[in-house]
């Protein structure tokens, strides 16, 4: 039988994927935000695996927020990577800190 | 094994495997067509656990939209991919140390964790018993009227995030010519059109 463990195990491991996805793609930042979206969609299988276990609607409904935060998110990060490719000509992260003033 | 463990089984592989993929592609287009079938297998997920709405709100946002962004951004970006997997093996043992740590604490939580059979019986949502609503209609029920707030405060985000992408990619280029209608309505014959008496045999000058 398929229990509440089982959802929260696989959400754990995409989690796990994702934080590992942004240590390995240190220099590219389009992959590091793929992995920001594994950690949300991770973060949303643990809300709706809660909330259908428990009978309350609660946690789909918050699960529904993230879902609209994350967009956003992808969203305006996209936009910025697509600025700094135009002034910069290349997307590696290492030397953004470099763009001081 | 039953279907519903099958299915199970079936959808938490390909999420799990196709996640790794997505970090562990060569070429980032790969990369994003594997993000989307991990939030396809997602979305079989919630549909065996009875969240059919997010389901579907998961294949239309995620799959149409935010992944298309993406495949766009990539496929738009002229970037040498292979220079930037420059530092993988470098960072390949301490990213794997940390991830396997934080795995080993993640499951050791969820082992050692049992919920209180108590909070499981009680219907906490605004269902009464008895009552048979679809996923949609209990989500509608509070959206509207518990969150409705909330639910504003998401469109408010969705609003500023497209502000902003517009306000950050929008550039303004010199020396493009283009269209003026107001200048061009405001024009009258009066204006436009020069009314010359033209001698004979001379001309006029222009």
């Amino acid at each position: 039988m398929i229990g509440l463990s089982h959802y929260l195990t696989v959400a754990a491991i995409l989690f796990t994927l994702g934080v590992l996805g942004i240590f390995i793609n240190r220099k590219n930042v389009i992959v590091i935000l793929m992995s920001v979206e594994l950690i949300l969609l991770a973060v949303n299988i643990n809300f709706v695996a809660f909330s259908t276990h428990l009978n309350d609607i609660t946690g789909q409904v918050f699960a529904l927020f993230v879902l609209t935060v994350a967009a956003a998110e992808a969203a305006i990060g996209l936009a910025i990577l697509v600025v700094f490719f135009r002034n910069r000509g290349s997307i590696a992260v290492e030397d953004v800190s470099v763009m001081k003033g | 094994m039953t279907a519903a463990a099958a299915f199970f089984y079936l959808f938490a592989g390909i999420t799990i495997a196709s996640g790794f993929m997505v970090i562990a592609s060569r070429n980032p287009i790969a990369s994003v067509l594997f993000l989307i079938l991990a939030f396809v297998n997602a979305a079989g997920l919630f549909v065996l656990m009875g969240a059919e709405f997010l389901a579907m709100i998961l294949i239309v946002v995620y799959v149409g939209a935010v992944a298309v962004l993406f495949l766009f951004v990539v496929m738009m970006l002229d970037v040498d991919f292979a220079e930037l997997r420059q530092g993988f093996q470098q960072y390949l043992p301490v990213g794997a140390l940390i991830g396997a740590i934080f795995l080993v604490e993640i499951l050791l939580v969820v082992g050692s964790w049992t919920l209180d059979p108590g909070l499981v019986q009680a219907p906490l949502g605004n269902v009464a018993a008895g009552e048979n609503l679809t996923n949609t209609v209990v989500l509608g029920r509070v959206l509207y009227t518990e969150y409705v707030y909330f639910f504003q405060l998401a469109g408010l985000i969705l609003l500023v995030a497209m502000i902003g992408a517009i306000v950050l990619t929008l550039r303004d280029r010199p020396g493009v010519k283009r269209q003026n209608i107001n200048v061009q309505n405001a024009r009258t014959q009066g204006a436009a059109v020069e009314n010359r008496k033209v001698p004979s045999r001379q001309g006029v000058e222009v």
